[in-house]
């Protein structure tokens, strides 16, 4: 028997009971979506998550206070001890000591409301030493940047100026934060929102008018310090250089006991990405399971079928089919379950994968080794779960299957 | 009461050109501790264009026998060569080909797949057989002509009367140019004008030189046959010429 006849029969059988097929075949298909779109979820929120980070700017180093309590970067208690100075960062921006770096800016931030005539709005503002704007990688829109070392210039973000004057074209004007009146002499362009924070809604001030006049005292801590360094080749001996300058500085000699955390932007990268996926293999694998569960769909319905049809195998063999033509025509039957399962489920897989980011707030992407690992799977299901079925039928006693009614 | 005696052929040496040869064929069935012989050491010799009938109450061994001569069951001891071919110690495969290109097969039940044309049920055979389609189908047409249902091929079993589906049946057997018919209670299940139809096929087909087995319980369906093997017990108890064959 050819293998062409043996498809035609195998469709010709599935074919009679279109209704149990569909069934059985919307397990399959059911179990493949259901992988696709979990893998496509974890892949585009891992994308997502290190686009959140690649959007901080381009070959960067970020120090924060507290101690690494591992290699891999996690930190204990991130930013609660403020270790990091304003003379933290001027030494790292010191030519000599770090000639890796490029450039350098100290971050300190304070949630403050801000006020201009009738309207207020609460954001974070942001003060900030050298070269930000280079650090990373923001532009303006308008005007200038904040002076290093004024006491009353401020740069909007553009969401912010629009909250407080109803437009971005708002150079010149002057808002009050903490009780000090400040010019507004720029706007940031904008760079759109993270999913941690809206790099648009910001007020950036200089590092003086930040802890002279809105947090006040003479409090020098910082809470993050960004190191650009030349180049990607660059980012391991800037990262070195940095780190034995603040070692000294700080007066300890062993890494271990360093009251700072150097991150590059990568070990960032791979500790949020690894995070997500663990959690997309979870979700894959319970996926995987209701796979598992269409698969013994598809092996309850071929054992229904053969025992259907013992009086038809029966025919078959006294007519002159052998065991193995029996075999393989519920085999095949079995398979084309599966595979019609698993290109459904592809299509409707990659079909929600395309719709659902336009309702949904996260990106799914649709990886091509699911899909194909999928189809694959829904093919080995088929025969796996067609095996034990077909086995049995090519082993009915033709005068026992023929007798049967 | 007499207890059935046994009744051997007359001739014992070789015959290689017997359709059927059957020696000394024993078949123990066994349920658990329950041993149950349903035929106790057989002789039949069946020659080329022979039209026998094989008759016997229920629970006779007939239908053992039939499944034998059909190469649907292997017996337990005796050796049994059809068309020459010894079959005691093939497996499952090769008594499918022997199945396919030896014996064709009418069931009481007809056995046609309902989902399938006249013609397609009937190239069955010829596609295990790997018969190309295009000389399948004419071979399937001839025999549906054969059996004066040439107008029939598209039509499916549930849309023909009972003696049509048995006459595909029979044209299903036929369409391999097998060395046997073997017919298991074909009138069975048929009335009267039907089952005249289907024997009068048979005997179409034997007069066309086919040999024919057909296993029976009606005496009237054995008399149309040119001899009548009696079992009993699971022993050949009378093996002679119908009254048809004597009295032409």
């Amino acid at each position: 028997m050819s293998w062409a006849e043996t498809l035609a029969t195998a469709w010709h059988a599935i074919r009679a009971h279109t209704m149990r097929s569909l069934l059985t075949v919307l397990g399959i298909l059911i179990g493949i979506a259901a992988v696709i779109l979990t893998v496509g979820l974890g892949l585009g929120t891992q994308k997502d998550v290190s686009e959140d980070i690649s959007s901080l700017g381009s070959n960067l180093l970020i120090v924060t206070p507290g101690s690494s309590t591992d290699s891999s970067g996690v930190r204990g208690g991130f930013g609660s001890a403020s270790t990091l100075t304003t003379a933290d960062a001027d030494a790292l921006g010191s030519a000599v000591a770090v000639p890796d770096v490029a450039a350098v800016t100290a971050e300190k931030e304070s949630s403050q409301s801000l006020e201009a005539g009738d309207a207020n709005w609460t954001t974070t503002v942001t003060g900030v030493t050298g070269d930000w704007l280079g650090v990373r990688s923001r532009g303006l829109a308008a005007g200038e940047f904040v002076g290093d070392g004024s006491t009353d210039e401020v740069v909007l973000g553009p969401e912010t100026a629009t909250e407080l004057f109803g437009s971005t074209n708002v150079v010149g004007r002057t808002v009050s934060i903490a009780g000090t009146t400040f010019d507004v002499v720029g706007v940031l362009e904008a760079a759109g929102s993270s999913t941690s924070t809206n790099l648009d809604d910001t007020a950036v001030v200089s590092m003086t008018a930040m802890t002279s006049g809105i947090t006040g005292g003479a409090d020098t801590s910082v809470s993050t310090i960004y190191l650009k360094a030349d180049d990607t080749d660059a980012i391991s001996a800037a990262y070195q250089e940095a780190q034995s300058l603040l070692l000294a500085l700080h007066g300890t000699t062993s890494a271990d006991a360093a009251d700072f955390t150097i991150d590059s932007q990568d070990s960032l990268v791979s500790t949020a990405t690894s995070v997500y996926r663990t959690l997309t293999v979870l979700l894959a694998g319970v996926a995987g399971l209701s796979l598992l569960v269409g698969g013994i769909g598809v092996m309850n319905i071929m054992l229904v079928s053969v025992t259907e049809r013992t009086r038809e195998i029966g025919l078959r063999k006294a007519l002159g089919a052998p065991p193995g033509a029996i075999r393989r025509q519920f085999l095949t039957e079995a398979s084309i379950l599966g595979i019609t399962g698993g290109l459904a489920g592809a299509g409707l897989g990659v079909l929600a994968a395309v719709t659902l980011p336009t309702v949904l707030d996260s990106s799914i992407v649709v990886s091509p080794v699911a899909v194909g690992g999928s189809l694959a799977v829904a093919l080995a299901i088929g025969l796996v779960f067609g095996v034990y079925p077909a086995v049995r039928a090519a082993r009915l006693a033709p005068i026992d299957a023929l007798r049967s009614e | 009461m007499t207890a059935p005696t046994a009744v051997g052929p007359e001739v014992l040496g070789p015959t290689p050109d017997a359709v059927i040869d059957l020696r000394e064929a024993r078949k123990t069935y066994r349920t658990g501790d329950l041993e149950f012989e349903a035929l106790r050491g057989v002789d039949l010799r069946i020659e080329r264009g022979e039209y026998v009938a094989v008759v016997g109450p229920s629970g006779s061994g007939k239908s053992t026998l039939m499944n034998v001569l059909g190469c649907l069951d292997t017996l337990t001891s005796g050796t049994y060569r059809i068309a020459g071919d010894d079959v005691d110690d093939l497996d499952e495969t090769d008594l499918a080909s022997v199945r396919n290109e030896q014996i064709g097969f009418v069931f009481q039940q007809f056995n046609l797949l309902p989902s399938l044309s006249a013609l397609r049920n009937v190239e069955l055979p010829l596609v295990y057989r790997g018969v190309a389609p295009a000389a399948r189908r004419a071979r399937a047409v001839q025999a549906l002509e054969r059996v004066g249902l040439g107008d029939r091929t598209a039509n499916r079993p549930g849309q023909l009367s009972g003696g049509q589906q048995q006459r595909v049946a029979v044209a299903r057997a036929l369409v391999g140019e097998p060395a046997l018919v073997l017919a298991d209670e074909p009138t069975g299940n048929l009335d009267s004008r039907s089952t005249a139809d289907v024997l009068d096929l048979f005997d179409a087909l034997h007069a066309a030189g086919r040999t024919i087995v057909l296993i029976t319980h009606e005496h009237e369906v054995a008399e149309r046959s040119r001899r009548v093997v009696r079992v009993l017990d699971g022993l050949i108890t009378s093996d002679a010429p119908s009254g048809r064959a004597v009295t032409p």
